[in-house]
C-alpha cells in the first residue's frame, strides 16, 4: 500500500488503461512532452508513443470533434482540456453533436473529456470554473465528479470503459491536497451512477461532491466536536445520472438535507436535487431543503472576493446548526 | 541630468517619419516594459503577486513598435492586447502602478481585484484587455471597428493574437467577419516560437503565420518583430491603410519567448543554444540600443538617463501600492448588472 495522491491515483487510472486497451489514447494541449498543465500525463509520450498522445493545436472544438469521430469508429479517446474553463469552446460539439448521437443515429461515442475545474487556487474568472451545470441539462452525456484519490481513479477507469460519453471533472485544489492509501495490484473501478457514503450520522445530511466534499466533512468534524450532532455526508460522484436512491436514502435517514456545491446557486445542480427530494420524499422532511453554494457572480481573483463568493467551511457549519435546530 | 548630444550631419535619417525625441520615447517604453517586469518577477517571488506571472521578455520589441505607430488618446485609435503585451499597454498610456495593482489584486487595481495581469480596459482612452480565452478579442475588435465604420470615424483598431491563439476558431470567423465587412483593423501575429510547450509545427502545417490568413483575401506580411522599427514602420503603414477604407491588415512579427509559459515553467522543452543564441544575438533592446548608437541618434549618457529615470519609477510605483488593501470582500456581489447591481448575499452568510 502506497500513498497516492488525487493526482498521482488519475494518472494511475489513464496510465493503466492505456497499457489495458490500445484503442485508448489521448489528446490536448501540451499533454505531450509536457505532461500536461498540471502533469497528469508526465511520461505518457515516453511510453506510449506520439501516436498515442497526441499534442493538438489549441483548437477545444477540434480536440473535442476528432475524439467523436475517433469514438465512432471504435476508438476510446480521453481529450484533455488545459482548464475545464475551455470546454465552453467546445460547448456545440459536445451538447449538439456528441451527446445526441446515439439517440438520432445510433452512432457509439464512447469519449471522455477532462480537465481541472475549480477555485479556491486564486485563479481568477477564467481558471477556476464549474462548468458541470452547462452540460447537466443535456441528455446523452454522463458527469463525474471524484472527490477521493480512490474514485479519481476509478472513475477515469469506469469513464473510459463507458460506452458513452462522459465528461470527467476533477478538481485541481484537491490535486495534491487529498492523498489515500491505495492497494497496489488491485483494480479499482468505480461504478459510474452510484454515489458514496463519506460520513454516517443520523440528525442531518449534507449533499455534496467535489472539493466542497472536504469541506462538508470538516464541517461535519467540527458539529460533532462542538455540537454533539451525527451528521451524515453524500458524496455523489457522478452527477450525471444522479443516484436518487442514495439520496433518498439518506433523506429518509436523517429527515434533513443540506446540499452544498461550489458551483454558483442559480441553475446549479442543488436545485435539481433538491426538486427530486421534493418529488421522492417530501414526507420524510423534517425541514427545508437548503442550498450552500457560490454566489451568483463570476469569480473574481482576490483572495478577499474569492473567499467571499465561495463556500467555505464555516458556512456549511453554521448553515447545518440552524437546520439542526430547525 | 546628463546633456543630450544632437545628431550629426552624419548620422542616417530616423526612418518612419520619427523624431529623435519619438526614438527616445521608443526607448523608454522598452526599458519600462522590461523593467516593470523584472520587478513583478521580485514580487512574484516574494509571493506578492497572485496567480500566475507572464513574461515578454525578448518579445517588449513588438508590442512597443506596432502600439507607437497608433494614434493615442482620448477617442483615438483602440488596441486589444493579450497578456504578454505590456509594452503596449503602457504605450497606450497605462501607469505601472497600475499594472502592479492587477497583479497584487489591490482594490484599488483597475479591476478591483476581480481580474488578473493585463486583463483590463479603458474605452475612453482606447485599450480593451482580453479575457484568458484565446481567439475571442477578434470578433470583438471586429465589433469596435465596425463601430468606427458605422460611425464615419477616422480610428483603428490593432489586435495581437499568438502563433497558438491562432488556431482557435474565434480567430478565424473573427478575422473573416473583419475581412468581408472591411474594417479597419490591423492584426499583430505574434510568431514566438511556442504556445505553452507546443512548437509551431505542432500547431499549423504552413511555414508562416502570414500564409494562414492570405485566404481571407487581407494583405499578409512577415517583419522581424525585434527589430523595433522594423514594427513600427511596417504597423503604420498597415494602420494608414486601414484608416484610409482598404480593410484588414495581419502582420506577422517573428520573435522569441524567451521565458517559460509562465513563472512557473521551467522550459525544460525549449533547446537551450537556441534561447542563449536569440538572448545573445537577437534581443530587441539591445539591438535598438545599437541601432540608435552606432546611428548617433542618441548616446549612452541619454539612455543611462532613462533608464535611472525608469528606475526610479518602477521603485515609487512599487512603494506606492505595495501596502494597499486587498478589496473589501462583499464588494465581490456589485455591478453584476446594470440594474439590479448587486447580486443578493446568500442566507447562510447572516446566521
Ligand atoms: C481557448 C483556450 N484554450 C486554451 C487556453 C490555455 N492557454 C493559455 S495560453 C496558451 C498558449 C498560448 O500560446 P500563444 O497563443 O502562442 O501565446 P504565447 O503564450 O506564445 O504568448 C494556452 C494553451 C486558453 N487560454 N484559451
Ligand atoms: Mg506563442
Amino acid at each position: 500500500m502506497a500513498d497516492v495522491t488525487y493526482l498521482e491515483a488519475l494518472r494511475q487510472g489513464l496510465w493503466e488503461e492505456m497499457e489495458r486497451d490500445d484503442r485508448v489514447f489521448i489528446l490536448g494541449e501540451d499533454v505531450g512532452i509536457y505532461g500536461g498543465a498540471f502533469k497528469v500525463t508526465e511520461g505518457f509520450v515516453k511510453r506510449f508513443g506520439e501516436a498515442r498522445v497526441i499534442d493538438t493545436p489549441i483548437s477545444e472544438a477540434a480536440i473535442v470533434g476528432a475524439a467523436a469521430g475517433a469514438a465512432h469508429m471504435g476508438m476510446r479517446p480521453v481529450a484533455e482540456m488545459q482548464f475545464i474553463d475551455f470546454i465552453s469552446c467546445a460547448y456545440d460539439m459536445l451538447t449538439n453533436y456528441v451527446a445526441t448521437a446515439r439517440y438520432r443515429a445510433g452512432l457509439p461515442t464512447p469519449l471522455v473529456v477532462r480537465g481541472p475545474c475549480g477555485g479556491y487556487v486564486r485563479g481568477g474568472p477564467f481558471h477556476s470554473q464549474n462548468v458541470e451545470a452547462a452540460f447537466f441539462h443535456t441528455p446523452g452525456l454522463k458527469i463525474v465528479y471524484p472527490a477521493t484519490a480512490r474514485d479519481a481513479k476509478g472513475l477515469i477507469k469506469a469513464s473510459i470503459r463507458d460506452d458513452d460519453p462522459v465528461i470527467y471533472l476533477e478538481h485541481k485544489w484537491l490535486y495534491r491536497r487529498i492523498k489515500e492509501q491505495l492497494p497496489e495490484g488491485e483494480e479499482v473501478v468505480t461504478p459510474i451512477g452510484e454515489a458514496r457514503l463519506a460520513r454516517e450520522g443520523g440528525d442531518l445530511s449534507i449533499i455534496s461532491y467535489g472539493a466542497t466534499l472536504w469541506k462538508s466533512l470538516e464541517a461535519a468534524e467540527q458539529l460533532a466536536r462542538d455540537d454533539g450532532l451525527a451528521v451524515e455526508v453524500l458524496d455523489l460522484r457522478t452527477l450525471l445520472p444522479l443516484d436518487d436512491a442514495a439520496i433518498m436514502r439518506t433523506v429518509k435517514h436523517t429527515n434533513k438535507v443540506l446540499i452544498v456545491h461550489e458551483d454558483t446557486r442559480t441553475g446549479g445542480l442543488a436545485g435539481e436535487i433538491a426538486a427530486r427530494i421534493n418529488e421522492q420524499a417530501f414526507e420524510w422532511l423534517d425541514g427545508p431543503i437548503m442550498r450552500v453554494t457560490a454566489h451568483d457572480v463570476p469569480l473574481p481573483y482576490a483572495p478577499t472576493l474569492e473567499d467571499f463568493v465561495l463556500p467555505q467551511t464555516e458556512d456549511i457549519v453554521k448553515a447545518a446548526r440552524w437546520l439542526a435546530a430547525y | 541630468m546628463a546633456s543630450r548630444s544632437a545628431p550629426t550631419t552624419q548620422s542616417p535619417p530616423i526612418p518612419a517619419g520619427l523624431s529623435r525625441d519619438q526614438l527616445l520615447q521608443v526607448y523608454r517604453y522598452l526599458r519600462l516594459t522590461r523593467t516593470l517586469e523584472e520587478r513583478l518577477t521580485a514580487l512574484y517571488r516574494q509571493t506578492k503577486v497572485v496567480g500566475g506571472l507572464f513574461r515578454s521578455l525578448g518579445q517588449e520589441g513588438e508590442s512597443v513598435g506596432s502600439a507607437f505607430a497608433l494614434e493615442r488618446g482620448q477617442h483615438r485609435d483602440f488596441l486589444s492586447p493579450l497578456t504578454r503585451n505590456l509594452g503596449a499597454m503602457l504605450v497606450m498610456g497605462v501607469e505601472p502602478v497600475q499594472i502592479l495593482r492587477q497583479y497584487m489584486a489591490k482594490a484599488g487595481s483597475p479591476t478591483q481585484g476581480r481580474e488578473m495581469n493585463i486583463h483590463f480596459g479603458d474605452l475612453e482612452r482606447g485599450y480593451l484587455g482580453q479575457i484568458s480565452h484565446l481567439g475571442d478579442m477578434i470578433p470583438v475588435m471586429a465589433g469596435i471597428t465596425l463601430t468606427f465604420k458605422m460611425r464615419g470615424e477616422p480610428r483603428v483598431g490593432l489586435v495581437y493574437i499568438g502563433d497558438g491563439g491562432m488556431s482557435t476558431g474565434a480567430f478565424h470567423e473573427g478575422i473573416n467577419f473583419a475581412a468581408v465587412q472591411r474594417l479597419p483593423l490591423v492584426v499583430i501575429g505574434e510568431y514566438n516560437h511556442w504556445a505553452y510547450s507546443t512548437p509551431p509545427a505542432r500547431q499549423f502545417a504552413v511555414t508562416r503565420l502570414a500564409d494562414r490568413v492570405k485566404g481571407y483575401g487581407i494583405p499578409a506580411i512577415t517583419v522581424d518583430g525585434n527589430d523595433v522599427l522594423a514594427v513600427y514602420e511596417a504597423t503604420k503603414d498597415a494602420v494608414e491603410r486601414a484608416r484610409g477604407g482598404k480593410g484588414v491588415h495581419f502582420i506577422e512579427v517573428t520573435t522569441y519567448r524567451r521565458k517559460g509559459h509562465a513563472e512557473h515553467d521551467d522550459q525544460h522543452y525549449v533547446p537551450k543554444e537556441e534561447l542563449e543564441r536569440w538572448a545573445r544575438e537577437n534581443d530587441p533592446i539591445d539591438r535598438y540600443v545599437k541601432r540608435l548608437v552606432d546611428s548617433g541618434w542618441a548616446d549612452d549618457a541619454d539612455l543611462k538617463d532613462i533608464d535611472e529615470r525608469v528606475g526610479v519609477e518602477i521603485d515609487e510605483s512599487t512603494d506606492a501600492c505595495e501596502g494597499e488593501p486587498l478589496p473589501a470582500p462583499d464588494s465581490s456581489l456589485t455591478a453584476v448588472y446594470a440594474r439590479p447591481g448587486a447580486a443578493p448575499r446568500l442566507w447562510f452568510r447572516d446566521l
